[in-house]
């Protein structure tokens, strides 16, 4: 079976600047497909080079099997959810969201009822006659939703789509989406810079860096086995240890990325149990946030944070602790700076 | 020492002049208002009431004075075979001069919206604006003597051997002419120069607001480039042109120079206005004329407003 989207050494240059360089990619029919990286990363203009606002310069793109070279975005079977919505003003949301049945030419009763239909899916029955402008940005984010879905696309395409939101409502709208893709089982590919979202929703996760993709592979894979240096730091964050510091404390000596809620944070001289590693120094700095509370401490010259459960109070800063951690959560990168 | 919680300073009279406007926005409002206001309300609205008020006036016919009584009679000339004639013409010439410059108009404005940038987008706006700060009459004359007979319009015909579509042209009833310079196309020709800047850039600024990703969500439900336009494209960019069409058909409404100049000698209701009130002494009927325009623009702006051309504003 041919993937849902296959790109091939795909690259899109604006000027000199190379925004996709070189992207081989194969998204599966029926997966949760994030592309994850920073803005400029080129994630967005793969998006728009799924939906046909851009053609590549080099190689090539497959839309389930087909071509997709010079097919222009409304020969596509492929519907987007925009950053910012993108809803029509002059037409109301019944309207917008029976938009692309109405250029389909099919009959005003039928497209009418499958737009309420849509609208429903999407917890909005009965706003059909109101403008874009009269909703909250959430509403807005679910009529877009609505507009796009019911087209039945093969694939959707959501560009940042909870970008807008405030924290509570994008929350929700994660749950939501994911349990609407789950009940469609279309393909969905996901823009976002936001790692948490990116992680806790999709089913494989694409890193993009500076045009390329630089890991792909299931979130916890990604987050667990970190390849670069990039991806350590970008996805959650990161203590990056250089390969002297790797090898004194049970590594090899290469790049290594040890996540802060790894290590253990105990008074000096408490003793290391087995197959575990340790360092001693200083609390620079101590931030609580919420769930978990932060240490910033100085060892052997190194910077070094530890994530604790909050509520422990012992420490504060200027306090020497001797830092603990398992063998095993010490992931060795192919790359380091 | 520590700096003093409420600044001691500014106690002038003007610094109190800030203070209690600051506190009070309304009143600066106010204050900034009515020197406009009064403008307006004197100047403008008053000398416009004092026109409606002639043209309930009536002339008598054998002193040639005004007869100050109301009376509806003045209007009831306006309906009489020759002066409803003048009206019609200015109408349908209004019409076709607004219809001329919306289909010109549209794809420069759409050009200059969508894909001028930097320099390009400069020398749009000075092509556009350029015209407008040369004399009225100067272009008028101008282009009366590219129309005429011995002008470069039929020396150009001639030299591409075109004469006969020019011609041909002449030949047609109503329309044509002796030449351009003394036809309605002329006339037609020369209101559409005129006016078009003043159809580019509402149309332009109206194309501004919509953005690209309105045409890309366009596409991306299915939509081909000619489903887009008239879908999306044009109903946002209706307000901009009607915004144009109130002043390329006003202007044509009220114009007397351009018709005097370049067209036959049939009258519009601008030139029928000046005969009234100079030669005439008839300043009722030249009032009553005046409010024919009026009449028409506030059916227009009506009608615009029923078909929801205002919607998204």
């Amino acid at each position: 079976m041919s993937p849902a989207v296959r790109f091939v050494n795909v690259s899109r240059r604006f000027g000199s600047v190379r925004a996709v360089d070189g992207v081989t990619l194969d998204i599966t029919e029926g997966e949760f497909f994030a592309m994850l990286g920073p803005s400029g990363s080129g994630k967005t203009t793969c998006l728009r080079l799924i939906a046909g606002f851009e053609q590549p310069d080099d190689g090539h793109i497959e839309i389930f099997g087909e071509t997709a070279d010079g097919v222009p975005p409304y020969k596509r079977n492929v519907n987007t959810v925009f950053q910012d919505y993108a809803l029509f003003p002059h037409m109301t949301v019944g309207e917008n969201v029976a938009y692309g049945l109405r250029i389909k030419g099919q009959a005003r009763a039928k497209r009418a009822a499958k737009a309420r239909d849509a609208l429903s899916m999407v917890k909005l029955a009965g706003f059909e006659g109101r403008r874009p402008a009269q909703l909250s940005g959430g509403q807005r984010q679910r009529v877009a939703l609505a507009r796009a879905l019911v087209n039945g696309p093969k694939v959707l395409l959501l560009d940042e789509p909870l970008g807008a939101l405030d924290l509570k409502l994008r929350e929700q709208m994660q749950e939501e989406l994911k349990a609407l893709q789950k009940d469609l089982g279309i393909t969905f590919v996901f823009v976002t810079h936001d790692q948490g979202e990116a992680l806790s929703m999709a089913d494989r996760v694409a890193v993009f860096n500076e045009g390329r993709i630089v890991q792909v592979g299931a979130p916890s894979s990604v987050y667990e086995r970190p390849e670069s240096r990039f991806v350590a730091d970008f996805v959650g964050s990161s203590n990056v240890l250089p390969p002297a510091f790797a090898s004194g404390h049970g590594g090899v000596s290469k790049w290594t990325s040890l996540r802060p809620e790894k290590i253990a944070v105990h008074p000096a001289g408490t003793a290391v149990p087995e197959k575990h590693a340790a360092t001693e120094g200083e609390i620079k700095m101590v931030s609580y946030q919420g769930a978990v509370t932060r240490f910033n401490v100085e060892a052997e010259k190194m910077r070094i944070n530890a994530e604790v459960p909050a509520g422990d109070t012992r420490f504060k800063p200027g306090d020497s602790v001797r830092l603990i951690w398992p063998k095993s959560a010490m992931v060795t990168m192919e790359e380091g700076a | 020492m520590s700096q003093a919680a409420i600044a001691e300073r500014g106690y002038g009279p003007l610094d109190r002049v800030s203070d209690i406007f600051f506190v009070r926005p309304k009143l600066l409002t106010l204050v900034l208002l009515l020197p406009p206001l009064l403008w307006i309300g004197i100047v403008y609205v008053g000398s416009l009431f004092a026109l409606l008020l002639q043209s309930f006036y009536s002339l008598d016919d054998y002193s040639g004075l005004v007869v100050h009584e109301f009376t509806l009679s003045t209007y009831a000339q306006l309906l009489e075979e020759a002066n409803l004639q003048i009206i019609v013409r200015t109408v349908t010439m209004s019409a076709l001069v607004t219809i001329g410059c919306v289909i010109i108009a549209f794809p420069i404005a759409y050009y200059a919206a969508r894909y001028a940038r930097g320099w390009t987008k400069a020398f749009f706006y000075l092509a556009v604006m350029m015209p407008l700060w040369s004399s009225y009459l100067v272009k008028v004359y101008a282009w009366k003597l590219i129309l005429a007979k011995e002008g470069i319009l039929t020396w150009l015909a001639k030299n591409l051997h075109l004469s006969w579509l020019l011609d041909g042209i002449m030949a047609l009833p109503v329309i044509g002419g002796p030449s351009l310079s003394f036809s309605y196309i002329g006339t037609f020709l020369v209101f559409v120069y005129i006016w078009i800047p003043y159809m580019i850039l509402p149309i332009q600024a109206a194309l501004e607001r919509v953005p690209s990703n309105y045409i890309e969500a366009s596409a991306d439900l299915g939509a081909e480039p000619r489903q887009t336009f008239w879908t999306v494209i044009f109903p946002l960019a209706l307000p901009g042109i009607i915004a144009g069409s109130i002043f390329t058909f006003s202007l044509t409404l009220g114009d007397y120079i351009v018709p005097t100049i370049v067209g036959n000698s049939r009258l519009m209701i601008g030139q029928a206005v000046y005969t009234l009130q100079g030669t005439a002494g008839n300043i009722p009927l030249a009032a009553a004329f005046t409010v024919v325009p009026m009449a028409i623009m506030g059916v227009y702006l009506w009608i615009a407003k029923r078909m929801g051309a205002f919607d998204v504003l």
